[in-house]
This record gives C-alpha cells, sequence and structure tokens, in this order.
C-alpha cells in the first residue's frame, strides 16, 4: 500500500488512528474527576504534540540515520516561524502560502548553515551548529529587531498591510489563521456523559500534516537514498573507497530534516500567529535531541513518542503541585503520606526537569534504541519462544547498537 | 589607548573563567577521550559551594539580649552566628566576610569528590561508546545536577558578595600614567585573573615537574604503551578528571563576586567553553587558556560602543563567528595536536 512494505503500512494505519482518535484517547478521565487533570486532550496540548512530532521525525532523519549530531536545529524552527508570521502579515491569513513559505525559509536556512557545517563531523560538527543557532537567536534577539521583533517577538497588528485579505476585521480585531475559510481555533466539542471530547481544526490541520510527514520520513528511511545515508553513519571511509561521495547525501538529509523543522515551525504560527527569538535558543535544540533520544533514534515512531511524552510532562506533569500529592496519598497514615510527599514531590511539578533528565540519562545508558527499544524487549521477553522477534522497528534499532554514531 | 587597555581588563575576568573551564574540559578530553557536557554543572557547583559555605558561616542561633529591648520593652532577641561563639565577634564578623575565598578551601574536597563520583559511577562505563553517547549522557546529567541545585537553591540568583577589602574600584590608569578615572577596575576581578593564573600555572606545573604528571602526559600521548609497562594509567586518569572538576569548582567559587550565581549559569558557561576549546584546539591545554583569553579579550572589545556602531550586534555574535572562521580555517584550532579528534 502506498509503495509501503506490509509491517510499515501496518505502522502508519495505527498512526493514523492513533492521531485521528487523539481527542478520546488523550481524555481517558470524566470531567470534574480527580484524575481529570491528566486530561491531554485539550486543542493547544494536542497540537504541540504533533507539531514537535514533526520537529523530532525531521532530527531524525539527520541524527538516526546519519549519526550527526546537531545541537542547533531550532535556529530553523525559528527562522520557518519567522517567515510564516510575515507571510501572514502581508500576504494572508491563509496558512498554507505560511507553511510553505516557512518550509522553503528553512530549507534555504539550512542549506547555508549545512553547507558550512558539515565540512567538519563528529564534535566539530555539534559545536558549529550550536554556534550558529546561538548566532542566530543573538541577532534575531538585537540587530534583527526590525524583522523579528526582538525581545517581544514578532506579531501580528492591526495595521499589516495584508494584501489578500483584511487588516483588522469589522469589530476592530485582528483577523485569526484559517484554512480557505475554516479557523484554526475553530472546535466542535461532544459531550458523552461526564466526558468532552474536543475536535479542533488547528489539530486535524497539523495531524494531516503530521501524517505526510511521517509517510515521507518512512518512505526516505526504506529507499535507497535513506540506506546511503546509514552508510554514512556505519562507515564513511570505506563509503568513500566504493567512489561514493557521502557529502551530497548528508547534505540532503541536513537540509530535508530543517525543512521539517521549518515546517513545524509555519504549524507553530499557524495555530498561534506570534514568533520569538526564544524558539531558536539552544535549550529548545537540546529539547529535540531530548524528544528524539528519549523515544528512540533511528527509530520511524520513536521521535514522535518522545516528543509526546516530553511535551506531556511539561504541561500535565509539571502542574502538579504538593496539595494534589497530599491528597493523593491521604489515605495513608499521617507519617508515611508526608515522607512520601517529600520523596515524590523533587521529581514532579516543578522539577519535572529532574525526572526528564534522569529517564533521559537512563535511556542513554541502558536503552541507546530509546523507548522503543524498551518495548521491543519487553515484546520479546513474552514470546521469546515464538519465531524470532522482529518488530516492525527492529532493523533501525538494531542497527544502531551495533554501528554507534561517530 | 586607555579605552584599549580598559576593554583588555574586561576581557580577563571573563576570559579567565573561560580559560579556567576550557582547561578542565580539555584535560578530560585529552586522558579520557570523553567530551563532558556536565563541566558546566561542575563551575556552577563550584559557586553553590561558596553559597553553601556563607550559608553555613551565618548559622545562627537565638540569643536573647537583656541589655536591649524591643519597642514593647521585652528583651531582645537577637540571631547570634556560631561563629561568633566559637571566635569572638571580631574575627566571626572577619570569617563571614572572607566567605568566598574560605570557600576554596572547603570547595576543593567536595569538588573532588564530585568528580571522583561522577567517573567512576557513570564516565568509566562511557569510554567505549562513541562521542555522541558521550556527549548526550553527560548532557544529561547537567541537567540533573542542575535540577537538583534548583531544587535546593531556588531560581534565583544568590548574591554572594566579595570582602570588604576588594569590594571597591581601583584606579588602574594612574598606574600607567593617564589621568585619573580614565581606567577603572573592580578590584575583585583582578583578584579572579591572579587566581587563574595561579590555578593554571598550578596545573601547568603539577603536569611539568611531578613524575605523576609526566605519566599523565605520557598517557596523553600513548595510553596503550603505558599500559603496557606496567602502570595503572586508569587511576591517574581518574585523579585528574578529579583535579579537572576542582578546577572548574575553584572557578565557579571565585566567580560568585562577579556573578551572582543560579542553577543556569553552568550551561551558560559551558555552550561558550565549548567553542573555547574548539578554537583552542582539542586536546591542547596552551590552546585552551590561550583561546580562553583571547576570546574573552575579544568579547569585551567587540562591546565598545565605537565597534557597535561599526557593525551592530558583532558583540553578540564575536565568538561564535570566531569559532566558525576558525574551524573552516584550521580545523584542529589554534594549537591543537596531530591525530586528536581527526575525521
Amino acid at each position: 500500500m502506498l509503495g509501503l512494505n506490509r509491517k510499515d503500512a501496518m505502522l502508519l494505519m495505527v498512526v493514523v488512528l492513533l492521531t485521528l482518535f487523539a481527542p478520546f484517547l488523550l481524555n481517558p478521565f470524566p470531567e470534574g474527576s480527580s484524575l481529570a487533570q491528566f486530561n491531554a486532550g485539550y486543542p493547544d496540548l494536542m497540537q504541540r504534540f504533533v507539531i514537535f512530532g514533526i520537529f523530532a521525525i525531521g532530527f531524525n532523519i539527520l541524527f538516526g540515520l546519519t549519526g550527526y549530531l546537531s545541537f542547533g536545529h531550532a535556529a530553523f524552527l525559528g527562522a520557518g516561524s519567522y517567515a510564516g508570521v510575515w507571510m501572514m502579515k502581508l500576504l494572508t491569513m491563509n496558512v498554507i502560502p505560511a507553511i510553505i513559505v516557512s518550509v522553503v525559509v528553512a530549507g534555504l536556512f539550512s542549506l547555508l548553515i549545512g553547507f558550512i557545517s558539515l565540512r567538519r563531523s563528529g564534535i566539530y560538527f555539534s559545536i558549529l551548529t550550536l554556534a550558529f543557532a546561538q548566532m542566530s537567536f543573538a541577532l534575531a534577539y538585537s540587530v534583527l529587531t526590525p524583522i523579528t521583533g526582538g525581545e517581544t517577538g514578532l506579531q501580528l497588528s492591526l495595521n499589516d498591510p495584508r494584501i489578500l485579505g483584511v487588516s483588522s476585521t469589522g469589530d476592530g480585531s485582528i483577523p485569526v489563521t484559517n484554512l480557505f475559510g475554516l479557523e484554526m481555533r475553530d472546535s466542535f466539542e461532544w459531550e458523552v456523559g461526564a466526558w468532552l471530547f474536543t475536535f479542533n481544526a488547528g489539530y486535524y490541520v497539523c495531524a494531516a500534516v503530521m501524517l505526510v510527514a511521517f509517510y515521507v520520513a518512512i518512505r526516505i528511511f526504506r529507499s535507497p537514498f535513506g540506506m546511503m545515508l546509514r552508510a554514512v553513519k556505519s562507515n564513511q571511509q570505506r563509503m568513500n573507497y566504493t567512489g561514493l561521495n557521502p557529502k551530497p547525501y548528508t547534505l540532503a538529509a541536513f537540509v530535508i530534516s530543517g525543512m521539517y523543522a521549518g515546517l513545524a515551525g509555519g504549524l507553530m504560527v499557524s495555530m498561534d500567529p506570534l514568533a520569538g527569538a526564544e524558539r531558536m535558543f539552544w535549550t529548545a535544540s537540546g529539547e529535540v535531541v531530548l524528544m528524539t533520544i528519549l523515544g528512540g533514534a533511528g527509530t520511524l515512531i520513536g521521535p514522535v513518542l518522545g516528543a509526546g511524552l516530553i511535551k506531556y510532562m511539561e504541561n500535565i506533569v509539571s502542574k502538579i503541585n504538593s496539595t494534589i500529592l497530599h491528597e493523593w496519598f491521604a489515605f495513608m497514615p499521617d507519617g508515611i503520606e508526608d515522607l512520601l510527599v517529600t520523596l515524590v514531590y523533587p521529581f514532579i511539578g516543578k522539577g519535572w526537569h529532574l525526572t526528564l533528565g534522569i529517564m533521559f540519562m537512563l535511556v542513554v545508558i541502558f536503552l541507546p534504541g530509546g523507548l522503543v527499544e524498551g518495548g521491543q524487549r519487553i515484546g520479546r521477553l513474552f514470546r521469546r519462544r515464538d519465531r524470532k522477534g522482529t518488530g516492525v522497528e527492529a532493523p533501525a534499532a538494531e542497527q544502531r547498537r551495533k554501528t554507534p554514531a561517530e | 589607548m586607555d579605552a584599549i587597555i580598559l576593554q583588555i581588563l574586561n576581557g580577563l575576568d571573563k576570559g579567565s573563567a573561560y580559560a579556567l573551564i576550557a582547561l578542565g574540559l580539555t584535560l578530560i578530553f585529552g586522558t579520557l577521550g570523553v567530551v563532558n557536557f556536565a563541566h558546566g554543572a561542575l563551575f556552577m557547583i563550584g559557586a553553590f559551594c561558596a553559597v553553601t559555605l556563607s550559608r553555613i558561616l551565618t548559622l545562627s542561633h537565638t540569643v536573647v539580649d537583656d541589655s536591649r529591648t524591643d519597642f514593647l520593652g521585652n528583651p531582645l532577641k537577637v540571631e547570634v552566628p556560631y561563629v561568633y561563639d566559637w571566635f569572638g565577634q571580631a574575627a566571626g564578623d572577619t570569617i563571614i566576610d572572607w566567605a568566598v575565598p574560605l570557600s576554596i578551601l572547603f570547595a576543593i574536597p567536595i569538588m573532588a569528590l564530585v568528580g571522583l563520583a561522577m567517573e567512576r559511577g557513570l564516565i568509566k562505563h562511557f569510554y567505549k561508546r562513541p562521542h555522541a553517547d558521550q556527549i548526550l549522557v553527560t548532557f544529561g546529567l547537567a541537567i540533573v545536577l542542575q535540577e537538583i541545585i534548583k531544587y535546593f537553591y531556588g531560581a534565583n540568583p544568590i548574591p554572594t558578595p566579595a570582602p570588604d577589602a576588594f569590594r571597591g574600584s581601583f584606579d588602574f590608569g594612574v598606574l600607567l600614567g593617564f589621568d585619573p578615572n580614565t581606567i577603572i577596575y573592580p578590584f575583585w576581578r583582578l583578584v579572579y585573573f591572579a587566581f587563574a593564573m595561579v590555578i593554571i600555572a598550578a596545573v601547568f606545573a603539577f603536569l611539568q615537574f611531578t613524575t605523576f604528571g609526566m605519566v599523565v602526559r605520557a598517557g596523553m600521548a600513548d595510553r596503550e604503551t603505558v599500559g603496557l609497562l606496567g602502570i595503572n594509567i586508569d587511576r591517574r586518569f581518574t585523579v585528574m578528571f578529579a583535579i579537572a572538576a576542582v578546577v572548574a569548582g575553584l572557578a565557579g567559587v571565585m566567580y560568585t563576586p562577579i556573578n551572582s550565581p543560579n542553577y543556569h549559569m553552568g550551561m551558560d558557561f559551558l555552550v561558550l567553553s565549548f567553542v573555547v576549546v574548539v578554537v583552542g584546539g582539542m586536546g591542547s591545554l596552551p590552546g585552551a587558556v590561550l583561546a580562553g583569553f583571547l576570546l574573552g579579550i575579544l568579547e569585551s572589545f567587540a562591546s565598545m560602543a565605537a565597534v557597535i556602531d561599526l557593525i551592530p550586534g558583532i558583540n553578540q555574535v564575536i565568538i561564535y563567528l570566531v569559532a566558525i572562521v576558525i574551524l573552516l580555517t584550521r580545523p584542529r584550532g589554534l594549537m591543537g595536536r596531530k591525530g586528536v579528534m581527526e575525521d
């Protein structure tokens, strides 16, 4: 189906179903119950899941396949965001041109940076990308203020010269982003018993884009081009000896992953039309590294899982405070309750970064294939007697373990 | 002329910090071959050693002072630091005042322990893993350390003043024959620079003039042969890791009066220190020091008003720009050795 083998088609179908029914799946707890705070099915967060999923899928094409660890990928996301907002300011509030221009601008930007950075490899490449990203951040924050809005960020205003569209709506407010009239913030709410499900137009636009991006990623992974990228990772020298120049392949991978980042940036501003320089800061680049590794670098679904996990922690786990913890452990004797709360508290709520850091370290130490590999290992435990377990992702994870990045 | 001297001086303190951190990074890289992204966290832990010591010194107990009364006529309760009880008020005040320099003594064993624990507990297992994995695991460790500090000390910067004696500024210009008040430089920054020079000299002397240092240098050049000669080079490299941790920690301790420590100061410095290491040349100790001072001074020159007028925004990007140019034209860095981290 669609030029995929059976396993990949299955994986794609699963992802399609998951994204389609995400508003149900992420809202398993009834409204008003004490567990309702774990519901992640609100539009803003669901959009973030898929947008950062796209970002991580793109990063994975570079890091997972070629082994080049870029510490400056957020620069492309930022560049894409700025380009998207400018399209909205100058042309139209329709999201399509904004997204296209974001991808193109990020692609050109990554072509420039990749061309220079890819002259070195290993840690030098990481430092070069980091340096470029930090430079972009510093410039966006200070000198380029007329283009980027500087500290306040780039926002829409009431007197934007929008060529195809109006500067302001009849009631004097800024028009909202739309897709041929379908407003991105439109939501359809459906109440079933105690449950409330929200179906957001913006989310489904993002999800559709994400599915296309995911499909393209599968095709790249399975293509001869993807094989070349794996060759770059496992042994560049041997590749040279067989008469192949690795440079164009890595540059292509870099630009593709930059375009994915730009796509994520474009979607981000399509949902919420403002862009700030902090999106380019190196911690943002570090975050996508965390997502990809946590989920499983070199696997197809891993980066999406990693992105979902981190965004879930950032938005849900971080909201748990000590009062809620006390409520949870209230059934215990007072002394034990206090002890448990004291023990657990540093790891959740505002301390969620600590949990993230520990999880990340554990994954890097014990599970180089990320959560996907963890799942496979558990799966293998259960069906050891069956045929030798080779899941959909096995080849990629296997390869990562055998031929580490260099 | 005076403006140029002033900028050189301004660059020295930041350059000293870069040089110290980069020196430690290079020591670790040169000996163990590990790219340590948690080195900035060590710098930060050092700074928080100073915070901790000054908190310990000001630990107090409440004493009822019968000689004074509050506005209701009750005897006044005053907080008396324990150091007053032990050393008397005058000496106690001096000790509290000198908390930051005293923290050096406090920080050395702590940083050495942290370094040893880090190397034995975690990094040891990553010698054979690829550099990308080393970067990632130490990056994770840096996040963890940073969050632990944040949990105990909060997210806000904690002001930690220098001793009174060094608080003022020093009219450097008069010394060189310029008009008074042209080149004014805070005392503490001079102290920091001198301190950095002493530490750097000590590390180099240790490597150059002791048997231990000689073995370590031999190990850096050819680890296998040294091992074949029956020397336990791993243990010596572990000690070097601890020394690198101490160097980063001391750089952090002494930096506290210049910039109030906060939990992300390590990361802020780390990014730049890596750039410094790469500019200096991976694995070259003199290169790291040279590049540290060079970039510190360049950065302060770039922030002169005249330069910013000429090229806007240059002060923000100069370091990265230099790094990019150096990496592309002189891939080994200023003083990089052959065969270290080459593709």
